[in-house]
Formats: structure tokens, sequence, C-alpha cells
């Protein structure tokens, strides 16, 4: 049986989480929710002085430990990042970032805080069509 | 079908093809019924069989087939009227699903009864599907929502219901059994209460998940109208019903327009078909009925008593197993009397969603979510809950396998 995605990162990041609460006078900030449960991640950053990089980023909110989790490191891959790069960051980017499997039921929830962040930093990705 | 009487559980799981498969390596329990049923082998035969040997369109053809096809279709608007115990098979409407039963009445007899400043009585129980066309409907013609509340055993608090039931209430419409907290409203006294204080009432109750579990009788209920769905009840998806009293329909004006709900048509004006067909815009879903009424004899074959008395003593032992699990909660009635096989829980420090995902990992399948009752969430001061609920093909074993599921979740989370 294998429980890969509750590998001791999930479980950590989800109790313990990086960057967790909410910056004071933010240069960005967004709310989205989960509709299949309701859980809510919030997203707040702040820029450097040429407001060209994420200089500071934190989440909020009540999730599940995917999402949580996803919150907390994504937290971490994205302080320094350039808006530029953010768009460029893909799902799959993300997830491989993550550095756990995460099963089709659930990227949902581990792509919450990401969506959030880039309806955030308005850095939503092109759509191909 | 061959008749079984007395058939044994673990045959009635037998009959459903989809449990001879594992999933994740594990045996499949499903404990997923509130949200969609399997189906047992003579359903998907009745679809395969209409398709491969008497398929054609009904009401259309002179021709054999369209004569049988229509025929067979037909025949299972008088076994769902049976089934309900109506006054007549041209009470019973057949829709896409529950929530479209609801939204014609909305669209119909809503729109054509509802004024400014009426009241549209719910309940704080309700799934989305009985709850949001009502909202859209009370802020189109400016009415006002009331709700009866959810008291803290689970049950809803009709000691308040007369004081809510104003003179100006055109609308009550409540479920019958609530798909999170498994309680069964006592819809036949509901029904008479309203009559004595509201007389000008019309009453809607939402049986998507009181038809598929108990026998359900539509002329000691005395609802004006009732609904539910095929697929919450070893029937295909895609096929719902409305049940409504003949004079209601009657004067309803119709739903979806178009062909084999009329009766003549010039170029600038069309007449209504009779009922039922008013109601029944564009071609049916014919494959999907057939298979409903393949659904309903099977359901007959085992027998609506026992069907309900099996899941209460499953529920009985799932409320006993899961009680004894420390950190749990669970939501809705205790006593299994006037309760169906809806258990919802929560695992303190283990989110819905991780809990469902570790429970499938070891092949138990439970649904996650605010299962399309958020407000009802609201009030039980959670965002979502985990769900489990059962129907005639499931078994104490996997009552078993949802209790071990949850102990090794909990080991795997160090709680």
């Amino acid at each position: 049986m294998s429980f890969d995605m509750y590998r001791q990162i999930i479980i950590d990041h989800s109790r313990k989480p990086k960057n967790f609460g909410t910056l004071k006078q933010p240069d960005g900030v967004a709310e989205r929710n989960n509709p299949l449960c309701g859980d809510r991640i919030s997203i707040s950053y702040r820029t450097d002085k040429a407001k060209k990089k994420l200089q500071e980023v934190k989440f909020d909110g009540a999730g599940c430990s995917i999402a949580r989790a996803a919150a907390s490191i994504l937290t971490e891959k994205t302080t320094g990042k350039s808006f530029q790069d953010l768009k460029k960051y893909s799902d799959d980017d993300f997830i491989k970032d993550m550095g756990v499997p995460i099963t089709p039921a659930r990227r949902k929830c581990a792509l919450l805080a990401l969506e959030t962040l880039r309806q955030a930093a308005h850095a939503e990705p092109k759509k191909n069509n | 079908m061959t008749p079984f009487i007395k058939k044994s559980w673990q045959k009635v799981k037998a009959d459903f093809p989809i449990f001879s498969q594992k999933i994740n390596g594990q045996p499949l329990v499903y404990l997923d019924s509130t949200a969609s049923t399997q189906k047992p082998r003579a359903v998907i035969d009745a679809v395969k069989d209409f398709y491969e040997t008497y398929y054609a369109n009904v009401h259309r053809g002179i021709y054999t087939l369209s004569e049988k096809a229509s025929e067979a279709y037909e025949l299972v608007r008088q076994k769902v009227a049976q089934f309900i115990n109506a006054s007549s098979a041209t009470e019973i409407i057949f829709t896409r699903n529950a929530t479209e039963s609801i939204n014609l009445v909305a669209f119909t007899w809503g729109r054509q009864n509802i004024k400014r400043g009426d009241r549209i009585v719910l309940t704080e129980m309700e799934h989305h599907a009985n709850l949001v066309p009502w909202q859209v409907l009370a802020k189109e013609k400016g009415a006002q929502l009331a709700f009866i509340p959810v008291a803290p055993n689970g049950r809803l608090d009709i000691s308040h219901l007369d004081t809510l039931l104003a003179k100006q209430t055109k609308l009550v419409a409540f479920t019958h059994m609530s798909n999170v907290l498994g309680t069964i409203n006592p819809a036949r006294e509901m029904v008479r209460q309203i009559r004595k204080k509201a007389p000008q009432a019309v009453v809607l109750v939402d049986g998507a998940q009181s038809a598929p579990h108990f026998q359900v009788d539509m002329k000691k209920i005395d609802a004006d109208f009732y609904v539910f769905s095929s697929h919450k009840m070893l029937g295909p998806t895609g096929v719902g019903v409305l049940y409504g009293k003949h004079e209601l329909l009657e004067h309803m004006p119709p739903f979806l327009t178009g062909g084999d709900m009329i009766s003549h048509v010039t170029l600038h004006e069309a007449r209504w078909n009779d009922l039922p067909w008013k109601f029944e815009a564009g071609t049916p879903n014919i494959a999907g009925t057939i298979g409903f009424g393949a659904a309903i004899d099977y359901l007959q074959a085992v027998g609506m008593e026992r069907v309900f008395s099996h899941e209460q003593e499953l529920t009985a032992l799932a409320i006993k197993e899961l009680t004894a699990i420390p950190g749990l909660t669970i939501y809705g009635p205790r006593e299994v009397k006037d309760r169906g096989g809806a258990v919802s829980f929560s695992m303190k420090d283990i989110h819905p969603h991780d809990l469902a995902s570790i429970l499938d990992e070891q092949g138990v399948a439970v649904r996650a979510g605010h299962h399309c009752a958020q407000p009802l969430h609201e009030i039980l001061g959670v965002e979502s809950t985990t769900r489990a609920s059962f129907y005639l093909y499931n078994t104490e074993a996997d009552v078993q396998s949802l209790a071990n599921a949850l102990k090794k979740a909990k080991e795997l989370f160090n709680i």
C-alpha cells in the first residue's frame, strides 16, 4: 500500500507551515476557495523596490494538508521570483517542486495557492489554444 | 428477472459487476451511495437489450420498433407511479434529475404564482438543489425566504413551524432525508401541519434520499410535488422524476418547449400536449428510463422494507464503531430511528480531504466536502465533513473496513 502523497514533507509543512499569516500593507493580495470543500487560501505579498520581484509572500486560511503544504511550499519557492518568472511558472513546474506525487483528485487542492498567488499578482498564464 | 426471496446480502452484492474489481489493490468498499449508486447487472442488461434489440425514438413512429420502445418507456412511468403510490401515471414527469425537477417547478409554478412579499419556507438542511432555485426565484420576484432551523441533535426544530408559516407563505420546500445528517424528516406530519396553518401553501418534498431507501407513499405524504433521481436508486444517470398533483400540473405553463410537448403547432402558435408529455420536450433519455424501470424492479424484488432495515443495521454498526474512535465526531442523530444511512463525521486534526484520500488508498470510497449543503456546514461550524453512506449492496465487512481505514489514517498522521 502506498501513502506516497502523505510523505513526511506534506505532514510537516501542513502542521508547521512556513510564511503563515497576512502581510500588513501588502503590494498584492487575493483569496480563492476550492468549491469542492469550501477551503479558503489567501495570499499576500510585498515586492522589491523596483516592483519586479516578490520579496515576501505569506499565506493564510484553512485547508487540507495538501492545500496547506502546497501554500507553504509555494511561499518558499516564489520568494525572490520575478513577476516574469512567475508567469512562466506552470502548474506542473510547481507540482514537481512540491516533491510528492499528487493524485488527480487532489490537484485542485495542490494548485489552489498557486492560482491565488497568480490572481494577486495578475500573473495568470496565457491559455494555449 | 428471477425472483429472490431473502437473497443473502452477499448475493445481492454479487449482482453488481463493479464489485468484482479491485481499487488500489483492495476490494472496492463503496460508501458513497448518497452521491450516486452502483448498478446491478439487471439494469445494465436492460439498457443493453434496448439498444441491441428494440431501439427507436418514442411517441413518433408507426413502425413496430418505435411502438415497442414507446411502450417500454411508458411502462416505466406506470412502474414509478405504482412505486410511490401516485394516483396516476400522468402525475409522473421524467426530467434529467431531481435538480431539474425542482427547477421545473421553480420556473413554471414558481414564476406564475410567487409574487412580491410572498414567503418561501425552506429548511437549513437543504441540498443546494432545493435552495438555490428558490433563492433565484425570491430575488427575481421580491419574495422572502424563511428557514426551519436544525436543532443540535441534527433534527429539524419544527416547534416554530407555525410561526414561520405566516399567511403570505406560498411554498414550503423541504428534504425528506438530509444527505449530510441522515435525518429523516416527518414529511407526513409536516405536510399536515402546513395544510392546517397555511392551506394556501404548496409543498415540495425533495425525495432524492428517501425514494431510494424506503417506501414512500404519495397519498400518505400528501405533498404537492415530490422529486427524486434514478441514479441514486440503482438506475442510470440522466433520469429524474417530478411527481406533481394532477390539478397543479394541469395549470402550470410548460417548462421547456419544442417537440413532443405539443398537440398542435402553426407558424405563430402552439397548443400544449396532455399531461405528462406537456413537460417533456424533445427526445427523452429513453435508454436511461428503461434502465430505471429495471432498477425499480430490482428494488421491489428485494423489498424496500428489507432494504431499509439492512441500511439501519449498517448505520447502527457504523455509529457504534465510529463513536469508539477517539477524536471522531459524528454529525446528525445518534439513534437509528428516523435516520437513514448517510453518516457524516470529522476527525480531529485530519482534514476531510486528507481522510478521504487515505481511505481511498485502502479501497474505501467516501465523499469529502460540503456535500452540496454549504449553509448546513456553516451551521455545524465546519467547512466540510467526510461522509460514508450505505445501500443494499454494503455489508458489515464494509463498515469494518471503514473503521479500520480510519484507524490507519490516525496512525499515518500520528494522532
